[in-house]
């Protein structure tokens, strides 16, 4: 005990040019402190796997093994290996859980569990944090999981990332995936694999794709194994070691999750009319606009919206990008999109869709989000809708606590999407008595200079830097405010909120898209 | 009064914005406070002083004060412990919030009234947002919406809504209960700045005579100088047989509303969509407001997933003379609004005629003409309340007549 104290306290930390402290060194190995947006310039080349051989490898293809133990045994799965899996199965996902479950029954230890994100469905998780098996999650904490790490029972220390910035992680060798576990609802048994057909269809395997390509072993895991070739393949069977057969990779009905239902709360509702509103007045929406919005019930409702005004218009969206959902998919089907980029399908419509529309296109994460490659898709978009738990007078957000402190969201493509050209922040003022707009974020997730709008049932406030946005609604009638009277005004219906009191160890390090870390979400005080 | 434990408010997974509040008082070991709140890092501290000093404000030195926080606002906390302190302990003190000098703002007689919303007087997670949706009024609830149990508690939380919640404008309107316990409810409400009273049920001239001088009563021992305005409603065959008798029976009444789902019931007839089974009452009504000077005001219209339904029952209100319904969900409001709003005719000719009284006044003349037809005062009042409303509807901007080319001819 006294020892890991002093090897906790060793860790020198250094303040970042957020102003927040950080430390070098995250798990043993050297951490670059965040340096200001686009200031850190990587070098070298990127990570690469070990060279295969054909002759290692079935000349029939067939690369069937019985079961996911004896898959992962002949990978050689051993004490302090990192696991990675997707999450297209979303809270319907059966292997994740079971990965662990078998490396218990067979001793291993200290594993980092590397999943794109993780669900209620893996809390079961937690049973492997506590009897040494997994060392730690690189990923997602939510629900329970969360809470658990936040209060310092999760032995190795957190490292959330952006899907992006996981890409840029394994891209750089940041992160060595020693064995990827893919499940897949069609594949064959050469390996190559897609999201549709099958039982659990969840659409598209976006996530999945640089897994695949960087890890050291990939088995893929399928409830559907289909004849030669599984096309489109998104991943593809030169990649793979080994296929799994299994009855059921995931439960359908949580595969495409409740998350996907417009909003009926008025006041969302309020707040949608007046983003959509915002959008149209501000010049923002025209004829040929790029979008993204998420899957949370006032996202939807605001694709609603939108879709109302590009209709009644006449215009057309160039493309979405998804998180695809059927808002989206009847944009496409009614003529006022041309494409849906798509790294998820969020609902049984957009799976569907993505199964039988040549312009419902899957397009992995791979090349949409990582910071670390030649230009990415998610500067190019002219809206982005996105949430957050907390924002602050900087404009800057939290994404990954609440204001009490816990650890409660994973980061998803949030800091990622920052980079688009109009980032709207739409957001009740406060939830029950939770003011969202604060004097500063608990933790720092996305930096201020990147978020344009946050929009409020009780006001909308425009980030000073974007002049051009202030003056594009000057005269449209819209209740514009500034950040400080809508927190003000938060704090007058609430009261002013105290802030969660933290011990000194770190239980979780927030990292930016360029893999710097931007933040650390330290253990709550009992 | 000898009880020694009671219960207030609300808890529950689906109970949001609320608390629930048990007390009981002891005989020593001063005040233990048990909070479980959802908010507890954030508020604890704050929720606990808030506890005791209300406590202390009641005199009470020993008891057991447990509350269940799904995140309330610090006036429904309030309202929560006063109430259940109500209940073990006979006092006539009031632990009052800080009333918002904007809530103190009177109305006007002739306002529009086009769509109130009601909200249930004992939910505050409905009261918080309702001004948002640009309702014309929100009528906080203390009849049928609230369980005959939480009538006490709701008329203490409706009080502390009318000081502290701001309504962005809206007329701040309190549907009191029937009979003697309507009137208890307005100790509750006229001190705190109500500007419409809604007398539920109303049959008889009498009924609104003992709320009016209720009100006078009150307004006297408070000093207070704010107009109160009443709506009786009418919710029966006897009531739609004395609408005219009751519309004209005190100053006060600004609108008189008809409530169809009671009236339909006391006719023993099906209420169906296109309403011509109240065809009658709904005319009879109208024309009793119209001769007593005063707005007539539809019933609510119960289906809240059927905005097209909505629509053309508006249209169809407005056409028999209408001037406004009650709304029971906030995705009404607008449709509602939408549907009483002047159509662009109404506008243009209402510009018509503002402008020729314009151009009269300049010339001096006492008479306004449009083209041949002469023009009556209260068509010019009329017409500048339509140009007033479809500027507030954003139908016409503030400074429509610099647009307008002055017509020589």
């Amino acid at each position: 005990m006294i020892n890991q104290l002093e090897s906790e306290m060793a860790i020198p930390t250094t303040m970042n040019a957020a102003g927040r402290e950080v430390p070098l060194e995250v798990n043993g190995k050297p951490a670059i402190p965040f340096k200001g947006v686009g200031k850190h310039k990587p070098f070298g080349n990127k990570y690469g796997p070990p060279i295969p051989s054909c002759s290692d490898f079935p000349d029939d293809g067939n690369k069937v093994v019985a079961t996911l133990e004896e898959a992962l045994l002949r990978c050689g799965i051993r004490d302090g290996m990192t696991i990675s899996t997707h999450h297209h199965l979303r809270d319907g996902d059966l292997i994740s859980n079971r990965i662990f479950e078998l490396a218990a029954v067979m001793g291993v230890k200290d594993l980092v569990w590397f999943p794109s994100a993780s669900f209620p469905c893996n809390d079961p998780i937690m049973k492997y944090l506590e009897d040494g098996t997994i060392n730690r999650i690189e990923g997602s904490m939510n629900g329970p999981l969360g809470r658990f790490v936040s209060e310092g029972r999760m032995k190795g220390t957190a490292v959330l990332r952006s899907h992006g910035g996981r890409v840029q992680a394994i891209q750089d060798g940041d992160v060595k995936i020693d064995i990827a576990v893919l499940v897949a609802p069609s594949a064959d048994a050469f390996g190559n694999a897609r999201g549709t057909g099958g039982k659990s269809a969840c659409g598209v395997l976006g996530y999945a794709k640089a897994d695949s390509m960087y890890a050291d072993k990939v088995i893929v895991v399928t409830d559907n194994l289909v004849d030669l070739p599984c096309l489109p393949a998104e991943i593809e069977g030169n990649y793979v070691d080994y296929v799994v057969v299994v009855d059921r990779i995931g439960i359908p009905e949580k595969i495409v999750s409740g998350t996907t239902r417009i909003t009926k709360s008025p006041d969302r509702l309020l707040i949608a009319e007046l983003t959509a509103s915002f959008l149209e007045k501000s010049g923002i929406l025209r004829d040929g606009v790029t979008m993204q919005a998420g899957a949370g019930g006032t996202s939807l409702a605001i694709a609603v919206f939108i879709h109302e005004i590009l209709k009644s218009k006449g215009w057309k969206s160039k493309f979405g990008f998804g998180g695809s959902t059927k808002y989206m998919v009847e944009m496409l089907e009614q003529g006022q999109m041309g494409y849906i980029l798509d790294a998820q399908a969020f609902d049984l419509d957009a799976v569907l869709s993505a199964g039988r529309n040549p312009n419902h296109i899957p397009y992995p994460v791979y090349n949409a989000y990582n910071y670390h490659s030649k230009g990415n898709l998610t500067s190019m978009m002219d809206i982005m809708i996105l949430g957050a738990t907390e924002v602050d007078l900087n404009f800057n957000g939290n994404v990954v606590t609440h204001s009490d402190g816990y650890l409660l969201h994973g980061i998803g493509g949030w800091q990622n999407c920052l980079h688009a050209r109009n980032v709207i922040l739409p957001l009740p003022l406060f939830r029950d008595r939770i003011p969202v707009i604060v004097d500063e974020v608990t933790t720092l997730c996305g930096p201020g200079e990147l978020i344009d709008v946050v929009i409020t049932e009780r006001g909308i406030a425009i980030n000073p830097l974007r002049e051009d946005l202030i003056e594009s609604v000057r005269n449209s009638g819209l209740p514009l405010r500034t950040i400080k009277e809508l927190k003000d005004e938060a704090e007058n219906i609430c009261g002013k909120p105290s802030r969660p009191a933290f011990d000194d160890k770190i239980v979780a390090a927030i990292k930016w898209v360029d893999g710097t870390v931007i933040d650390v979400v330290r253990k709550i005080k009992q | 009064m000898n009880k020694r434990l009671a219960v207030t408010g609300n808890s529950g997974p689906k109970v949001r914005s609320d608390c629930q509040t048990e007390l009981e008082l002891t005989d020593d070991g001063g005040i233990v406070i048990e909070l479980q709140s959802k908010v507890q890092v954030l508020y604890g501290e704050s929720i606990k002083n808030q506890c005791l000093e209300i406590l202390d404000f009641f005199g009470i030195r020993n008891a057991v004060l447990k509350i269940t926080d799904s995140g309330a606002l610090p006036f429904v906390i309030s309202a929560r412990i006063e109430a259940v302190v109500k209940q073990v302990v006979d006092t006539v003190n009031e632990f009052l919030p800080e009333i918002r000098e904007d809530n103190k703002c009177p109305s006007k007689r002739d306002r529009f009234r086009f769509s109130r919303l009601y909200v249930p007087g004992n939910t505050p997670s409905m009261m918080i947002n309702a001004g948002l949706h640009s309702a014309d009024g929100i009528i906080l609830d203390l009849e049928d919406s609230v369980a005959p149990e939480k009538k006490d508690e709701a008329r203490i939380l409706v009080r502390n809504a009318l000081r502290q919640i701001c309504f962005y404008g809206a007329e701040r309107m309190v549907r009191i209960n029937q009979g003697e316990r309507g009137l208890k409810d307005l100790e509750y409400v006229i001190p705190h700045y109500a500007n419409l009273i809604l007398i539920p049920k109303c049959e008889s001239s009498e009924e609104v005579k003992r709320v009016e001088s209720k009100i006078h009563e009150l307004r006297n021992l408070y000093h207070l100088y704010n107009e109160v305005y009443l709506m009786p409603i009418i919710e029966s065959a006897a009531g739609v047989e004395m609408s005219f008798e009751i519309a004209r029976s005190s100053d006060l009444i600004v609108a008189i509303a008809i409530g169809l789902e009671d009236l339909t019931a006391d006719l023993g007839v099906t209420r169906t969509k296109e309403g011509s089974e109240t065809l009658y009452a709904r005319a009879r009504i109208v024309n009793a407001a119209k001769a007593a000077g005063i707005q007539p005001i539809d019933s609510v219209f119960s289906d809240v997933g059927d905005m097209e339904a909505l629509r053309l029952n508006v249209l169809s209100s407005k056409s028999l003379g209408f001037e406004g319904m009650g709304c029971i969900h906030p995705r009404q409001v607008p449709v509602v609004r939408q549907g009483f709003a002047p159509g662009p005719e109404e506008i243009e000719k209402s510009k018509k005629i503002v402008l020729a009284y314009d151009e009269a006044r300049r010339n001096g003349l006492g008479v306004v003409a449009l083209g041949t037809k002469m023009i009556d005062q209260p068509v010019v009042v009329r017409a500048q309340r339509t140009v007033d409303l479809a500027i507030r509807l954003g139908l016409l901007p503030d400074n429509w007549k610099n647009d307008i080319p002055i017509e020589t001819e």
